[in-house]
């Protein structure tokens, strides 16, 4: 990539030595610029559209109805019947359930990162730029969520409170929190000792303009980031508490749980009891590596 | 004239359950509008401290501050949040030593000049960023207009110093600190901000405290020169007099550590031994460890300020004897 050199015209004084300037295409403009020129950033990031648009729009684009079961139909190859990928165990079509599971897995994926994002992220620069007692109290809580295995800690809380999408996410956003009030709080305390913090407040800035603009400014890239690396993390965690029977309930279609209930197929028609956990690693990965790309992409220093 | 900033026996000390640092012991100095005091001296020598302590913006825990502070006939010390808040930026405002870390990277600098403008008087985005391209025209930006939606990181060293000046200036400043504010600048940028400095110090009519550990800076910048040691003012006096005639052992030894036209194989004279442990308190002269003219009374007792002659003052019992050449 090679910027636009543009010579500042020539000065009268000799006190002006000019610099060649980039071209200015302001923050966003670059990171769009560089996005566009990572080539697997932009194929993941297709792909990762048509899941999450194939899941807002599952009903139009599904070819029959997620809960239309069939006794004589179960457990079909690819395109039995215009089946293109089969059906499952109860003879409902494996494609629609697909389609309508990623509408499930997405959510999980999604929302307990986006509640994790907003609690932990507070919560870190609150006691990332507290003092002393404050950050205590609040990072040696955080310390003992982190103190179990995250599965076995959204196994346990979704356990006590019973399934269901909603305990899901409850479940989830509490193991999510610590890890993002962490990365809050290290990023907060590292910003607050800099100099332009000391510099703004020279210039009179009160707490609360240092903490809105300058802190702010500063935690809400690494934040962001790691939000964006932790969705694909939610949807195998949801897919791994629909699997044990911790998240959704038969008969509504996730991708955990087809893995789970197609297991026992495994020996009668392997492809279809794969493709559940296929779906979650496509997902997973395109996550993975768009926000890589993201994250390359809007590092300044680069 | 009322001078415009006015400090006595200013002492800064750093308690933590360890230790007491002693960094400043006893400070005086005042510094009239439209004047440039330069204090000069090495690493640790409180200057630094000297200098934030003036704007509070010392660790208020651990720093504990005595003495006076007047700014303007504001006492400082006394000075609650708001008051404190009118005084940084509004009264007086600082210069850093490092512009890449002075200046907020994610921010593009017209963006934190405006900021900054807007949290002192208000007034529309417009108005302000139309001031802020008045300042970055000040500080001769070359073309402003783009730069002003520039990251920090886009920018040269030169360039950025030149933006942390202009948002110094941003609302009017009566006095200015620098705290070495060339340090992190090519020698050949650190003339031309230095010649930038001097020349928006005399137009804009502001007092200049101006920190730094190199002679030749202070030799182009300053009025008056201040050489701290240890915490204190050892030697005061307009800049030409204290270059060409110093009076204290330890200036001398600065000046003879200089280089200036030595022939290649002369060695340069470094002052021997290191500055003190400021843990300690200095019964005597802090500087009399290492200093080549010490007699047993410089250490009986902190030396008192001696005035050989008008606008002159040094610390150093041996000042109105007649002194030969540093050894």
């Amino acid at each position: 990539m090679s910027p636009t050199i543009i010579t500042a015209p020539p000065s009268s004084h000799f006190e002006e030595q000019v610099a060649p300037a980039l071209m200015v295409r302001g923050y966003w403009g670059n990171v769009l610029f560089r996005l566009r020129h990572d080539r697997v950033t932009v194929f993941f990031g297709f792909i990762l559209l048509l899941i999450i648009l194939a899941a807002i729009f599952a009903p139009l684009i599904a070819p029959f109805d997620p809960y239309k079961e069939s006794v004589i139909g179960r457990l079909k190859p690819f395109g039995w019947r215009s089946h293109p990928l089969g059906t499952d165990e109860l003879g409902r079509d494996l494609l629609t359930r697909l389609i309508y599971g990623g509408r499930i897995s997405l959510l999980m994926g999604v929302v307990p990162v986006c509640i994790a994002t907003l609690v932990g992220g507070t919560l870190g620069v609150i006691g990332g730029f507290g003092g002393k007692r404050v950050n205590t109290v609040i990072m040696r809580t955080m310390d003992v969520f982190y103190a179990f295995p995250s599965v076995l800690l959204a196994v346990a809380i979704s356990g006590a409170m019973g399934g269901g999408i909603a305990n899901g996410m409850i479940a989830l956003s509490m193991v999510f929190t610590p890890a993002m009030c962490r990365i809050a709080e290290t990023a907060t305390t590292q910003i607050k000792n800099l100099d332009f913090v000391e510099a703004a407040r020279a210039t009179g800035a009160g707490t609360f303009t240092i903490l809105r603009f300058h802190i702010l400014g500063n935690v809400l890239g690494p934040v962001f980031i790691y939000a964006s690396s932790l969705v694909s993390v939610g949807i195998l965690l949801a897919s791994g508490l629909s699997f044990l029977g911790l998240g959704v309930k038969p008969p509504t279609a996730d991708w955990g749980l087809m893995l789970s209930t197609l297991r026992q197929s495994i020996y009668i028609n392997p492809e279809i009891c794969a493709l559940p956990g296929v779906a979650i690693f496509i997902t997973s990965i395109s996550f993975n590596l768009v926000s890589d790309g993201i994250r390359a992409a809007m590092d300044v220093r680069m | 004239m009322v001078p415009l900033v006015e400090v006595n026996d200013l002492t800064v000390r750093f308690v933590t359950r360890e230790m007491t640092v002693h960094a400043v012991n006893g400070v005086t100095f005042s510094v009239s509008p439209g004047e440039v005091l330069c204090i000069l001296g090495e690493s640790g020598s409180g200057k630094s401290v000297t200098l934030r302590a003036l704007m509070r913006l010392l660790p208020p825990r651990r720093a504990q501050i005595t003495g006076s502070i007047r700014v303007d006939g504001e006492d400082v010390l006394a000075l609650d949040a708001k008051g404190l808040r009118h005084l940084r930026g509004g009264l007086v405002s600082m210069i850093f030593q490092e512009p890449m870390t002075a200046l907020d990277p994610v921010y593009t600098i017209g963006h934190q000049i405006v900021e900054t403008i807007r949290e002192h008087k208000g007034g529309t985005h417009a108005a302000a960023r139309a001031r802020a391209l008045e300042l970055l025209e000040l500080v001769k930006i070359p073309s402003p207009e783009r730069r002003l939606d520039n990251y920090p990181h886009e920018l040269s060293g030169g360039l950025r110093q030149r933006a942390m000046i202009a948002m110094a200036l941003s609302c009017g400043p009566r006095l200015l600190l620098a705290d070495e504010p060339t340090t992190a600048l090519d020698a050949t940028v650190q003339i031309q901000v230095l010649i930038l400095l001097r020349r928006l110090q005399k137009e804009l009519g502001m007092g200049t405290i101006f920190v730094t550990h190199d002679l030749g800076v202070a030799s182009e910048i300053a009025d008056r020169i201040a050489v701290m040691y240890a915490g204190r003012i050892v030697e005061e006096g307009p800049v030409a007099d204290v270059l060409a005639a110093p009076l204290h052992p330890y200036t001398r030894g600065l000046l003879a550590s200089t280089v200036h036209g030595q022939s290649r194989d002369h060695d340069i004279d470094a002052i021997p031994g290191s500055p003190p442990d400021l843990r300690i308190v200095p019964t005597g002269c802090a500087f009399a460890p290492r200093c080549g003219m010490a007699i047993p009374q410089c250490r009986a007792g902190i030396p008192e300020e001696r005035h050989p002659s008008p606008g002159r003052m040094a610390r150093c019992i041996r000042v109105d004897a007649p002194v030969p050449a540093y050894a």
